[in-house]
Formats: C-alpha cells, sequence, structure tokens
C-alpha cells in the first residue's frame, strides 16, 4: 500500500472514456482546462458530446444545467477555485435547485496545488456545496477512488460536486491506496485500518497520510482506526458513531479550512449523537501561499506527523 | 382575413392574460406587474401561434422549450400556462401563499416550468445547453429564452451569447423584453446597454428588432428567426413597462409593487 503513484485527473479522463462508451447520455462539458483536467480524452473520442465553453465558468455550469434539463449526464469541471469559487448562485439556483443531473468533477482543491499559489488553492469547496441542499459531496482519496467515483455517480440521479487533487509528486500523482475492483460505495465511509485507541477519520489526499500516521503511532503503541470517509455528504453517520463509540477520540484531517469541511462535519455528527474529543486537522482559516505541494503540506500542518501529533494530544 | 382573425385571437388571449396577472398579483399581495405587464403579447405569440407544445404531456421531448430568465415574471408565465392548460386557473389564486403549487418565482414542481429562475443571468446559458442536446440528438425543437433588458448587465449573458455564436445554435431564440426601466430607474442611468442592438450583431448572432406590442411583427420575428442558420437569433422586443394599466406604465415603483385590491374595479375597466 501507497508505494505506486497514480494521477487522480488521468483517473477522471479515463472513466469519462470508459462512460462514454457505455453511455451514450454521457456529455463531457470544459472551460479551457480540458487538457489538465483530462476530460480532453473525452473530447477526443466523442467530439459530438464534448464542449468547451472556453473561461466561462458561470456559462459552464448554466450550460451543463440545460444539457441536464434535456435529459443527459453532465460532466462538467476544471480547476475547484473556479467552480464551485465562481459559481455558488448557478450551483444552488438552477441545478441543486431543479436537482439536475450534473456532476461538478473539479480539480486542484487544496494548497497540494502548489507554485500557483494562494489564488489557486481552494481551500473552502467542500463548505460551499456540502450547505446546498441536494448537492452530494466526495472527496475520493486515490486514482483508483476517483475512477470508482466518476462511474458510480453516472448511476445515481441528482448533483453532485467531486474534489480532486493535482498530486503531490512528480508527474501530478498521489498514492494508490485502493486496489482496482475494490468494494467501494458512496455513502459508506471505508474502514481501512481497526485499532482502538483512536479514529483517525480523513478524505482525499489525506486519507494515505493518516495511514502513514497509523504505523508510526503503533511503533508508539497507539493503535489506530484509519476511516476514509470520502463521502462527506450525505456523510455515513452509523459507521462515524460506531467508530466514537470504539475509539473514544476522533482525529479529523483534510486539505481545507478546518471550518465548514470534513472536521466540522464528523464534529456535528458526533455532538448529536455519542459526544467525543475531536481533533482537526486542515488548514488553520487561512490562505495558501506558492511553494511545491510537499512543503505546503508540512508548511500549514497536513502530513502524516500532524495527524500523529493530534492523535497524541488528547 | 386570416391574418386579422388570428391577431384578432391573439389580442383577446392578451386582455385576459393581463387581466390574470393583476387578479393574481392583488390576491398574492406582493411581486412584479411591470415587467409581466410588459412581456404579454411575447409570451401569447409563443404559447399560442408559434410554439409546439402539450400542456397535457408537459414533459413532451420534442416539445419546443420556453425559459423565462427574467424569473420575476412569473405572474405571467403562471397566467399563461393556466390559460394554456398546464394547471388549474385556481392556482392562480394562490400565488406566493404557503404549501401552493405557485411559487414566487419559477419552480420546477410546477407544470410547464422548464427552469427554476429568481437570480437574473442564468436562463440563456440554460438555453444554450437545451438547444446543444437537440443538436446532440437530432432533435427538432426550438428553444426560446425571455430575458429582461436589466438583465443584459450580467456578465453570464455575454458568455452564453459567445456559446451560442460558437456552437451555431440556429435552434435557439432569445428575446429582450426592451421595456427600459429596472428595479432603481431607467437601465440607460442605472447601467447603460445601448447600442443594444449593435452590441448582439457584434457577437454574431441575427438582430431582428420589433414592436413588442405588433403581433404581425412578432409573427414574423419568430417565423424569420426559423429561416437564419448557422445562427442563434436574437428579438429585442421595444416594450412597455406596466403595458395597459395608464398608473403603471413607465413606472420603477411597480417594477416589484402588486396592485391593491380596491384599485382592481378601476383596472378591469381599463383593459375591458
Amino acid at each position: 500500500m501507497l508505494e505506486k503513484q497514480g494521477s487522480m485527473r488521468n483517473a477522471y479522463g479515463e472513466a469519462l472514456v470508459e462512460l462514454g462508451a457505455s453511455n451514450p447520455g454521457v456529455v463531457v462539458l470544459g472551460a479551457d482546462t480540458t487538457e489538465s483536467m483530462k476530460s480532453g480524452m473525452f473530447g477526443a473520442k466523442y467530439p459530438d458530446r464534448f464542449f468547451n465553453l472556453g473561461i466561462a465558468e458561470a456559462n459552464l455550469v448554466g450550460v451543463a444545467a440545460g444539457l441536464a434539463l434535456a435529459g443527459k449526464v453532465v460532466y462538467a469541471g476544471t480547476y475547484a477555485i473556479f467552480v464551485p469559487g465562481k459559481c455558488v448562485d448557478q450551483i444552488r439556483n438552477v441545478i441543486a435547485y431543479a436537482d439536475l443531473n450534473v456532476k461538478l468533477v473539479c480539480s486542484h482543491g487544496g494548497v497540494s496545488v502548489g507554485p500557483d499559489g494562494g489564488s489557486h488553492q481552494q481551500l473552502e469547496d467542500i463548505a460551499l456545496m456540502r450547505v446546498v441542499p441536494r448537492m452530494k459531496v466526495v472527496i475520493p482519496a486515490d486514482y483508483t477512488a476517483v475512477k470508482g467515483t466518476v462511474k458510480a455517480i453516472a448511476e445515481i440521479p441528482g448533483p453532485f460536486y467531486v474534489r480532486i487533487t493535482r498530486g503531490v509528486v512528480k508527474g501530478s500523482t498521489s498514492p494508490i491506496i485502493y486496489e482496482d475492483g475494490f468494494d467501494y460505495k458512496l455513502g459508506k465511509a471505508q474502514v481501512l485500518r481497526e485499532g482502538g485507541d483512536v479514529a483517525i477519520m480523513a478524505c482525499g489526499l489525506m486519507v494515505a497520510e493518516s495511514l502513514r500516521a497509523a504505523e508510526a503511532l503503533k511503533a508508539k503503541g497507539v493503535e489506530a482506526s484509519v476511516i476514509d470517509v470520502h463521502t462527506v455528504k450525505p456523510i455515513d453517520e452509523e459507521t462515524i458513531v460506531k467508530y466514537a463509540k470504539k475509539c473514544g477520540k476522533i482525529v479529523t484531517a483534510e486539505e481545507h479550512n478546518i471550518f465548514g469541511g470534513l472536521g466540522s462535519a464528523i464534529a456535528e455528527v458526533v455532538t448529536e449523537h455519542y459526544p467525543v474529543a475531536v481533533r482537526r486537522v486542515g488548514v488553520k482559516d487561512r490562505f495558501g501561499e506558492s511553494g511545491e505541494a510537499q512543503e505546503l503540506l508540512n508548511k500549514y500542518g497536513l502530513t502524516a506527523e500532524h495527524i500523529e501529533q493530534a492523535a497524541l494530544s488528547f | 382575413m386570416e391574418t386579422a382573425r388570428e391577431v384578432t385571437r391573439l389580442q383577446d388571449i392578451s386582455r385576459n392574460t393581463r387581466k390574470l396577472i393583476l387578479g393574481t398579483l392583488a390576491e398574492a399581495g406582493s411581486g412584479h406587474p411591470g415587467g409581466s405587464l410588459s412581456a404579454v403579447e411575447l409570451l401569447v405569440t409563443l404559447y399560442f401561434y408559434k410554439m409546439k407544445h402539450d400542456p397535457k404531456n408537459p414533459k413532451w421531448l420534442d416539445r419546443d422549450r420556453f425559459i423565462l430568465s427574467k424569473g420575476h415574471a412569473a405572474p405571467l408565465l403562471y397566467s399563461i400556462l393556466a390559460e394554456a392548460g398546464y394547471f388549474p386557473a385556481e392556482e392562480l389564486q394562490h400565488l406566493r401563499k404557503l404549501n401552493a403549487l405557485l411559487q414566487g418565482h419559477p419552480d420546477m414542481k410546477i407544470p410547464g416550468v422548464e427552469m427554476p429562475a429568481g437570480s437574473e443571468g442564468i436562463g440563456l446559458s440554460v438555453g444554450v445547453g437545451e438547444a446543444l442536446a437537440a443538436k446532440i440528438d437530432g432533435r427538432a425543437y426550438r428553444t426560446y429564452v425571455l430575458m429582461g433588458d436589466g438583465e443584459q448587465q450580467e456578465g453570464e449573458v455575454w458568455e452564453a451569447a459567445m456559446s451560442a455564436a460558437k456552437f451555431k445554435l440556429d435552434n435557439l431564440v432569445a428575446i429582450i423584453d426592451r421595456n427600459g426601466i429596472q428595479q432603481d430607474g431607467l437601465t440607460e442611468q442605472i447601467m447603460p446597454l445601448e447600442p443594444l442592438a449593435s452590441k448582439w450583431r457584434a457577437f454574431n448572432w441575427n438582430v431582428i428588432e420589433v414592436d413588442g406590442y405588433d403581433f404581425l411583427q412578432l409573427i414574423d420575428a419568430f417565423d424569420n428567426a426559423e429561416m437564419a442558420k448557422h445562427k442563434p437569433t436574437i428579438v429585442i422586443a421595444h416594450t412597455v413597462k406596466g403595458k395597459g394599466v395608464s398608473f403603471m406604465e413607465w413606472s420603477p415603483t411597480y417594477h416589484g409593487t402588486a396592485p391593491s385590491k380596491d384599485k382592481m374595479t378601476d383596472i378591469y375597466k381599463e383593459l375591458k
């Protein structure tokens, strides 16, 4: 586990190409980032179902809505700073309000975007999308999970926001956690490791960091459960409460502002159903900056070491 | 003779539509009469002359689509849909009331509503999506989008305009209700739009300007739009805010103020 690397954006492009063959109703939209997002792979194969709307994200989302109203399964995406960043109005007032079959798959969430700096590092998207009724929010942890998610949501009616990341190592890849064909269900948190002392609940890139943290904790005699809460909404209350009871304390980890994201969602669940102490690893209500991905993850407190420290801090 | 009879029929429907709009708003106690009254003839021409649609089968795949982008003209759309038979006219009495079918702005639970609206500037983008879907599927339906003139101040309108021209959407017709007035005053004072027709021409659209109350011009415009190939068409309809009720005409106040019930006798007299 974690030795192999994969690109989440390649997973998006490959999944779209597979969907294009199996589902003639799938239409893909981009906004001048289709090479980078790899949605261009779909465009090369199915040019009559692929549209590049240019640097016009509000229109991207509106056109997606129109295609969905006409019965299409629409995948629309660009960098997360732009969608949902520029388009909360169109997402809320048309896509979610009308419960449309639009799948917003957006890349470059988090500080791991790197040298482009704070203006390009989306740290608020989980919060923005989580509070919109009918919107479902998924933050897959690796290449395999992105591929599984992108294909699975074609079969589930209604709007989705899927956040992927640029990647932490050369070639814009990130560690692979899941084997092909693994049992992965949207809405069901994935328990990756069992331990009774502390439960680490993470999403996206932080799942791999959490697994590393659990290894380090084991060396210190602390047994951690590690849970991939990829579906932040609707959140898997049952599993969260089960591990709150089992471990008595929770560390959350996300590449997002500590306000309004996964940590907040988990705190909401345990506060209502089984209060236990929660420590949130995330960006502490500030903006990012330029630097290499790993340097930024270190500086902003988003590594296995930070998760380990949080787990030992109770 | 035939045409004259057709125009008389459309005029009768328009008169009745105005009565429905004003009665509905008086009952609701709030809402937007000005921009509903200004566009009556535009919707009457579409729903009762031009569009292929079936009120008994609102989701018919080959129906022409009408998207109301200026969502505050909901009383107009609802009156038209009720007259066409999408739902019983009694529903109009409950506009804006708790648990009612008819929401303050268009909502997808209402039969015949093609898009939820209320936030300005989005409808043309949605129309582009509907028109693209028709092209992908080889369907002959046409998409009509009614925008306000104040709405032209929204940047997204121009994003959508560029994309419709890029994709050569000759199955898309946009309409501007050019009544010159928005909530805070005159469009040309709040944020000038002119030269509006030149702007649309520069965006590579087929531009037709009409008197928004002349049915012969409206019929010609929508018929001619079908002849224009490889280009979307925009119909700029010159209209009057509050049209038909003397004290509402040209009044920014009646953009968003419902008539009081005690004014209704006079209003009905004027609309006879």
